[in-house]
């Protein structure tokens, strides 16, 4: 049996509340004029320079995402429902953080298995005891979600750390508004503008207790060869704060200190765009080039800020994934909004007899991969792949995770031969400092190849503006 | 016991380096086994950075030295009261979980036959503690302590494999033997009395492991004992590198090299 698969745009034959503007444009534009726009759209993108792969896939950093003109449209009811859901999980995923190198009750709780946490690649033994300010370890939470039905929504992953793809939000809806101005005079919709602003007001909420003025954020970047160097100075760019590499920065007595024309600047916090093991040799890497000496130290007496702070991978591995609608019962005595997906650990010998009976209808991630690497699509793939897939899983099983093949969501999308439903995810971009942030939007992904479930850039996805109407 | 330490390490640069970041795991915490009377760390033209006790227990401080500057000088003076406690770690405030020392470092990944000692030596043993023991005399077995045969980047299985070695050596096959058998280890650093009463040209090492019920054991299997009241605690880490007492880097291109005394002496009451 073929699966059905939820269109956004049309059920049962009628067009969707939200998308009915959408279908008046469609129609006014004739094949011509749409392949004029989509040129337009490439060649804004291609002037803005923003060809970076999204969410660290690799690939060819000066390849172009295909930016897909048709928007993703949510209502304002079913954006009212992701919100207090996605803040509920970003919520929750920093209690865990705070727990985990603190007391550790989660774990003295039995609710999660101490060998996920504490043995945990992500697990930084360096910052345990270390209470960031406001209790907060993941600055941005990426929450990636798909759809199956009108009020079918499950969280895929979260990213704890430094999600990329922001700017795509940032971008699509600005190149949006310019080639297509008239729609957004038509429908309310609702601005995403605000994030930068935001982003810099959350960074600055969560200076050192040793700042006594108003805090110095930067954003500290691993440099231009970095596939998401775009995404580092256009942020810095709209937040007007300085862009930094590890060079820029050295540690001098209790602080970080910034060189600049006018002589040494103390810097309060830091917005870093590099992996935990390369922001400081002295404590993680020896090797590394990137980092800055001594910061953990700094950090640790609390006279800088990093965000995320360091350590904050252990809640976003796809092991303790499993455990985060626990982790919301336990730190917040609520009931999760967002569902999980389905999830078998291989690891665990039961599940690791159901994972290989049924991999035909499985998907199969490694517990580290990213990128859409390393995964098998069960219904997707040969007798032989999956044969083959097999035998990787056997020989490591407790590096690999199974969930089912979700009917993730079509949106209406331009292709070659007119207009075709494709398969989307979401990314919204949750800011947690004093308080708690979402702007109303994220990133669409979509796969572009007709029936393909993949919409990670590297395996042929491009990206949506995505649309949250006003009330 | 009253032991009196003077530690003194110098960093020489061939060209003068536009500064130094050093963090140090320098200062002896207070448990059942020591109590720190008198204490200093000085670094000669130093600017102390923020310290911390960091969740293993150990007191971290930074130093910052601004350049131009061609040599710079560690000083650790103190004196330290100290009890046999058999090795176990009573009264030390700490609250990493024990379970985060089971994660392979570069130096402590077991091979084959780090996990075939570890396997053997804990073969029969009647508990925890026993095996632990086991565990220590099985790599005062394997490793001869042999100064020289090995560097600092020497790893666990290179030493087992040499069966040679100096005390971070054995300290890094016994962690990487414990782990391999689950049992949570650990590097320790410190100080220890030598028996001839020279000065010697190093700190000491040596492992702890997990035992339930007593916690944290001290092991010293280049001595073939437990740390007694000869000893003193730094620090401790996953590995040598982990557990340093002195971790620096230097800005500028110049090559380093280093001179350091240690002085362990028994004070009369």
């Amino acid at each position: 049996m073929a699966p059905t698969y939820f269109n956004e745009m049309y059920q049962n034959g009628q067009v969707r509340p939200p998308y009915r503007h959408l279908e008046d444009w469609t129609a006014a534009m004739p094949a011509e004029l749409r392949s004029l726009k989509q040129a337009e759209a490439e060649a804004l993108f291609r002037r803005i320079g923003i060809t970076f792969a999204v969410y660290g896939e690799g690939g060819d950093p000066d390849r172009l995402i295909p930016f897909d003109m048709f928007p993703r449209v949510f209502t304002a009811s079913e954006w009212a429902r992701l919100d207090r859901g996605i803040k509920q999980r970003a919520r929750a995923l920093n209690a865990f953080l705070v727990d985990v190198y603190g007391r550790g009750e989660i774990v003295r709780a039995g609710r999660i298995p101490a060998r996920l946490v504490y043995q945990n690649e992500a697990y930084e033994r360096a910052v345990a005891g270390i209470v960031p300010p406001r209790g907060v370890y993941s600055h941005i939470v990426g929450i990636d979600l798909v759809r199956t039905g009108p009020d079918d929504f499950f969280v895929l992953e979260d990213n704890c750390r430094t999600p990329s793809g922001v700017s795509y939000m940032l971008e699509n809806r600005e190149i949006m508004m310019r080639m297509f101005p008239a729609l957004f005079r038509e429908s309310r919709i609702q601005p995403v503008d605000r994030y930068p602003e935001i982003l810099r007001r959350t960074l600055a909420s969560v200076a050192p207790a040793k700042c006594d003025s108003d805090p110095t954020v930067v954003i500290l970047t691993p440099g231009h060869f970095n596939s998401a160097y775009y995404e580092h100075s256009f942020l810095a760019d709209l937040m007007g704060v300085d862009l930094v590499e590890g060079q820029d920065l050295f540690v001098e007595g209790e602080f970080v200190w910034m060189r600049t024309t006018e002589g040494p600047k103390k810097v309060d916090v830091i917005y870093r765009r590099i992996d935990d093991a390369f922001i400081d040799p002295l404590c993680f890497r020896p090797d590394s080039m990137l980092g800055v000496p001594g910061l953990m130290d700094v950090y640790r007496s609390g006279g800088v800020s990093i965000c995320s702070a360091p350590g904050a991978g252990v809640a976003d591995d796809k092991a303790v994934y499993t455990f985060v609608p626990e982790m919301i019962r336990f730190y917040l005595g609520e009931t999760p909004i967002l569902q999980n997906v389905p999830t078998w650990q291989c690891g665990k010998s039961d599940e690791l007899t159901y994972v290989l009976e049924n991999l035909a209808e499985l998907v199969v991630k490694e517990v580290h991969g990213s990128g859409g690497y390393g995964m098998l699509v069960g219904p997707k793939s040969t007798k032989e792949q999956i044969a083959a897939f097999a035998e990787r899983v056997k020989a490591d099983p407790g590096n690999y995770i199974a969930q089912p093949t979700l009917a993730l969501s079509t949106v209406p999308t331009f292709v070659d031969e007119g207009i075709a439903p494709r398969h989307v995810d979401l990314r919204p971009y949750c800011l947690v400092g004093e308080r708690v942030e979402l702007v109303p939007g994220g990133l669409t992904r979509v796969a572009l190849k007709d029936g393909s479930l993949v919409v990670n850039s590297s395996q042929g996805g491009g990206v949506k503006d995505t649309w949250v109407l006003a009330e | 016991m009253i032991l009196s330490v003077l530690h003194v390490t110098t960093y020489r640069y061939d060209t003068p380096v536009r500064g130094v970041v050093q963090s140090h795991r320098l200062t002896p915490s207070g448990f059942e086994g020591q109590k720190v009377l008198r204490w200093s760390v000085e670094v000669e033209g130093g600017l102390p950075g923020g310290g911390y006790r960091d969740g293993a227990g150990d007191w971290v401080q930074s130093h910052s030295v601004r350049g131009p500057v061609s040599d710079i000088t560690v000083r650790v003076a103190g004196d330290v009261e100290t009890r046999d406690m058999a090795g176990v770690l009573r009264g030390h405030r700490e609250h990493v979980p024990p379970e985060a020392y089971l994660r392979e470092t570069v130096a402590t990944a077991a091979d084959v036959a780090l996990r075939e000692l570890g396997q053997a030596a804990v073969t029969g043993a009647r508990d925890p503690l026993d095996a632990a023991h086991r565990l220590a005399a099985a790599v005062s077995e394997a490793v001869a302590y042999v100064p020289g045969a090995t560097h600092a980047h020497t790893t666990a299985a290179e030493a087992l494999a040499r069966a040679e070695g100096v005390c971070q050596d054995h300290a890094h096959v016994l962690i990487a033997a414990a782990r391999s058998q689950a049992i949570p280890a650990r590097y320790v650093s410190g100080y220890l009395l030598a028996a001839d009463g020279i000065p010697h040209e190093a700190a000491h090492a040596w492992a702890e492991l997990w035992v339930p019920g007593l916690g944290w054991v001290g092991f010293d299997p280049a001595n073939r004992c437990c740390p007694d009241e000869r000893f003193i605690r730094l620090g401790s880490g996953d590995d040598a590198r982990d557990a340093a007492p002195i971790k620096g880097i230097a800005r500028g291109p110049g090559s380093e090299s280093l001179d350091v005394t240690v002085a362990i002496q028994s004070v009369q009451q």
